[in-house]
């Protein structure tokens, strides 16, 4: 057989199809280049040496032995970075650890260095001066009256938006809508509990690294593992206080990110290495440092009650949560924002306050993983969904139908809602969870729903129309392996009902493509796909008018035809894009190109509705919904749960590639059983325990059922393209709720506590027995 | 430093020779000094399964594996197998099952397969997720590698 060509016995329209990804056929012959496959004449290896204290002040460096050791050209620490400070939404971070040390791992100095193994060594002969300073290890710490503060100069801070930071408080958050308070005397049954979840690592198999080099006139090509050339960009230039135009980003292949990727992490430090040695400079983390060093998801404290009337209409929520920042602000403020702004689920509660605190302590940096505190909340809300039902004698769809959001309502706080699959997603799980097991016995079922967002943020398209009339298809969105190239493509040749193999995609580039925040926040089909199907058309506008003019005829009476050709209603004479092309290239009008950007604008907040302090995004909204059962068998002697069966069902508004959305619903899902089941990341005292693949356990091919059966519900959503809405995140979302009710159901016991290790299981069943 | 060793070995069904230190793993030699490079580096302890290559008909984790160790045997990775009808048939059914993803474990993931395939034409599911539990993929959820594998497997044996 011939692998040369990808599989393309298609015309015409792409969308709904599942064409294969246009990067499947490289990777499948080991040609796809990552970062660590880069090379570069001349080019230098670094390497980095991190923080052995939590805290502690930096008094002076003793580079004299590294400097001197084999085939050292530069080394730098903070001493070489300016005052400059990153940060997405608190700019606290400088390209590396300077004047302090805040977290164990943090990056304290770097060396280029003929190879790998020479930088290692080298960074071992680096003397350090540091002053230790007394570690926060918890938030509840890092509130104490006297406690040591991380960022002495936080009040100096640029903050993007009402952070209302103090102390060692990064930043606080507050919603509310009716009347919270007032209403519990109104419920008939009220549940309330306290709820943590543990640190997750993100553990893409690719770790994170950069390669920078720098051209005679000082400009930085940088390339790197990244979710955002454009954040790339904009956090080196931030922290190194270069001008934006003089640092180019570009990505290679990127080995999965699920938000580790999106904000810095190695990229500053390569940057200032590569400037300090004169010549190219590659770092790739080890796996251990990709642990300790990048960041992880957040551990929350969640207290949260819920009201109901006895027929089980929700009447109120209060929901609490105090979070781990870590030691950089990240995208923490977003993250808790966002959870606090998800924290009722997809139902209808008139009154709801949703309260946060996020506080600095001296750990690695917690940020975005896919979920995005959406996961915690959901732990939380949807077992006390089920608690209420359980109640009242409900059954778990039941008081989820009854109060689910609808079209044309609000979610909490104000964003619209245009389009809800939800009733779809929950019968489709309903109907195939009633089905009895293969051997007749009872299932162990759990149930959780859930909602997420798209839209959001800036972005744009570049379409080109090449002289032969096919398509040059440019977003500077990353494609981390979801499949975002392939899917744009599909949108963009559906547009122009062209095949698909004719549209090309361009690798993101800061200097040649348009804008994209990132590939992040499920937003790329829905926010990137509309700027790629509005350019399409004005390109598709373009030719139009080329070929009524080539045929004689009035622009209004020219159609779009499959496969390339524009043509008169009624008629058979046509014009090819070739055609049109080359006359436009060559002859009258000029070349054929379709821009458009945009930037999300629907607000996120109504302020008739709700009161909002300390809200981190503005705009936000389109959403997603899904439902997930599972159905688990629990070993009685271990308490170790397994995953017998799950059924996932997503409202996506319209699946561009059904594969592809399949894909995200099983790795979602996988994903979420893991931080589930048994994934945590462990501190002994300020140590990260288990930086390793060895000792932090993520899923196997054997942990993971064979039956997880998928549904994609279709609810177009008016702004998506051809309707399409998010899918990134909501296969993980829902879980740990799913889980925890699933066991519940089995063993009689509510588990408060992430993840439900064995230990845990079996102790809560020996719990219920005693009760 | 310890002194670099000429070591000759078979990759890819060609002779090669290459001076390596002692300590230097298979993968440093491969990536570093011969830049065949779909063997990645995705934990250099022998967890993920990214680096994994077939010496001598048997995959094996090149990270575990020392340079000094392959002196005359032969080492293939997925570049050098662009022949094999196993693998082909794999890299077809992982393309159209949607096995790939972010593809940084594929190179790895395909060589534990092909030597499943090889040993045993027609494997159970549980079977291929026994003998690919070596392999980790963060993307997937496995199912559609499983899928691809069994589908390579009905087509090799009809």
């Amino acid at each position: 057989m011939s692998l040369d060509q990808p599989k393309t016995n298609f015309t015409g329209g792409a969308v709904g199809q599942s064409v294969p990804k246009v990067d499947s056929l490289e990777k499948v012959q080991g040609r796809a280049e990552y970062i660590a496959d880069l090379y570069r004449p001349g080019m230098l290896h670094g390497a980095i040496l991190a923080s052995p204290y939590p805290h502690a002040r930096i008094r002076g460096y003793d580079l004299t032995e590294a400097l001197a050791a084999p085939g050292v050209v530069a080394i730098i620490t903070g001493d070489d970075v300016g005052e400059g400070r990153m940060g997405a939404f608190i700019k606290d971070e400088h390209a590396i650890a300077k004047g302090k040390v805040l977290y164990v791992g943090e990056p304290v100095a770097a060396v280029a260095a003929r190879t790998e193994q020479e930088a290692r060594a080298a960074c071992r002969l680096i003397r350090v001066d540091y002053e230790e300073l007394p570690a926060i290890l918890s938030p509840e710490e890092g509130l104490e009256e006297g406690a040591a503060i991380l960022h002495e100069m936080l009040a100096d801070y640029i903050k993007v938006f009402d952070a209302g930071s103090e102390g060692n408080l990064c930043s606080r958050t507050e919603l509310s809508e009716g009347n919270v308070e007032g209403a519990w005397a109104g419920c008939d049954v009220i549940v309330e509990g306290e709820y943590t979840t543990q640190p997750q690592a993100h553990v893409s198999m690719e770790p994170c690294g950069a390669l920078a080099e720098v051209d005679a006139n000082g400009r930085v090509t940088l390339w790197s593992a990244n979710q955002s050339v454009f954040r790339v960009q904009a956090n080196v230039c931030e922290s190194l206080s270069l001008p934006m135009s003089k640092l180019r980003s570009l990505t290679p292949r990127v080995g999965a990110g699920f938000g580790n990727k999106m904000e810095p992490h190695i990229q500053p430090i390569t940057v200032a290495l590569a400037i300090k040695a004169k010549r190219p400079v590659k770092l790739i983390l080890t796996r251990e440092e990709d642990f300790e060093m990048v960041r992880a998801r957040h551990p929350f404290k969640v207290r949260m009650k819920t009201g109901a009337k006895k027929d089980g209409t929700l009447v109120a929520r209060h929901c609490e949560v105090l979070v781990d920042c870590g030691a950089f602000a990240d995208d923490s403020p977003g993250v808790m924002g966002y959870a606090l702004l998800m924290c009722g689920g997809p139902y209808r509660i008139p009154h709801m306050k949703a309260e946060g605190r996020l506080v600095y302590t001296n750990k690695l940096r917690f940020g975005a993983f896919r979920g995005f505190g959406n996961p915690q909340v959901l732990f939380a809300g949807e077992q006390q969904i089920d608690q209420i039902a359980e109640r009242i004698g409900m059954d778990p769809f039941a008081i989820r139908r009854k109060n689910m959001v609808r079209e044309g309502d609000r979610w909490f706080v104000g964003p619209e809602i245009a389009s809800n699959g939800l009733a779809g997603c929950l019968d489709a799980v309903e109907q195939a969870a009633n089905l009895p097991r293969a051997d007749g016995s009872a299932r162990n079922f759990g149930l959780a729903v859930t909602a997420h967002i798209s839209g959001l943020l800036g972005t744009g398209a570049i379409v080109k129309m090449l002289e032969d009339g096919t398509i040059s298809l440019n977003t500077g969105a990353t494609d981390i392996g979801q499949g975002s190239d392939t899917v744009l493509a599909q949108i963009c040749a559906e547009e122009l009902k062209l095949p698909f193999d004719q549209v090309a995609v361009a690798s993101p580039d800061t200097d040649g493509s348009p804008y994209n925040w990132g590939t992040t926040a499920s937003r790329v089909t829905y926010t990137t796909g509309r700027a790629v199907k509005a350019a399409a058309k004005k390109v598709v506008d373009q030719a139009m008018e080329q070929a009524a003019e080539m045929l004689d005829c009035d622009v209004d009476d020219m159609e779009l035809r499959e496969g390339g050709r524009i043509g008169k209603v009624g008629s058979n004479s046509d014009v090819t894009f070739a055609q049109i092309s080359g006359r436009a290239h060559w002859a009258v009008g000029g070349p054929l190109v379709g821009s458009e950007t945009l930037v999300f604008d629907q607000p996120t907040h109504d302020p008739k509705r709700a009161i909002a302090l300390g809200l981190p995004f503005p705009r936000i909204g389109v959403f997603s919904f899904a439902a997930l059962g599972v159905d688990v068998d629990i070993d009685e002697v271990s308490g170790q749960v397994s995953v017998r069966e799950a059924w996932s069902a997503a409202d996506v508004g319209r699946a561009i590639n059904p594969k592809l959305v399949e894909v995200q619903l099983h790795g979602g899902f996988v994903q979420g059983l893991g931080y589930s089941l048994y994934e945590e990341m462990v501190w002994d005292g300020p140590r990260l325990a288990n930086p390793s693949l060895m000792d932090y356990k993520v899923p196997t091919m054997r942990d993971v059922p064979d039956a997880i059966h998928t549904y994609i519900i279709e609810d177009p959503d008016p702004t998506g393209p051809f309707g399409a809405k998010g899918a990134g995140e909501i296969g993980l979302n829902a879980a740990p709720g799913a889980l925890a009710n699933a066991v519940a159901q089995a063993t009689g016991f509510r588990h408060h506590h992430l993840p439900l290790t064995g230990e845990r299981v079996l102790n809560g069943m020996l719990a219920a027995e005693k009760t | 430093m310890a002194k670099k060793m000429l070591h000759s070995l078979t990759l890819n069904g060609e002779e090669v020779e290459v001076a390596s230190a002692p300590d230097a793993t298979l993968l440093e030699t491969l990536r570093e000094d011969l830049r065949v490079l779909s063997s990645k580096r995705g934990c250099n302890q022998g967890v993920c399964g990214a680096c994994t290559v077939i010496i001598d008909g048997k995959p094996v984790r090149s990270c575990l594996t020392l340079t000094a160790r392959c002196e005359g045997r032969d080492v293939r990775t997925v570049e050098g197998l662009s022949d094999d009808r196993i693998l082909n048939a794999l890299q077809k059914h992982m393309v159209e099952a949607g096995g790939v993803q972010c593809g940084f474990c594929t190179g790895g993931m395909l060589m534990s397969a092909r030597n499943l395939l090889a040993e045993v034409p027609r494997p159970s599911r549980d079977a291929v997720k026994s003998a690919l539990s070596g392999n980790i993929c963060r993307c997937t959820g496995y199912r559609t590698i499983v899928d691809a594998v069994c589908g390579a497997a009905e087509e090799l044996a009809q």
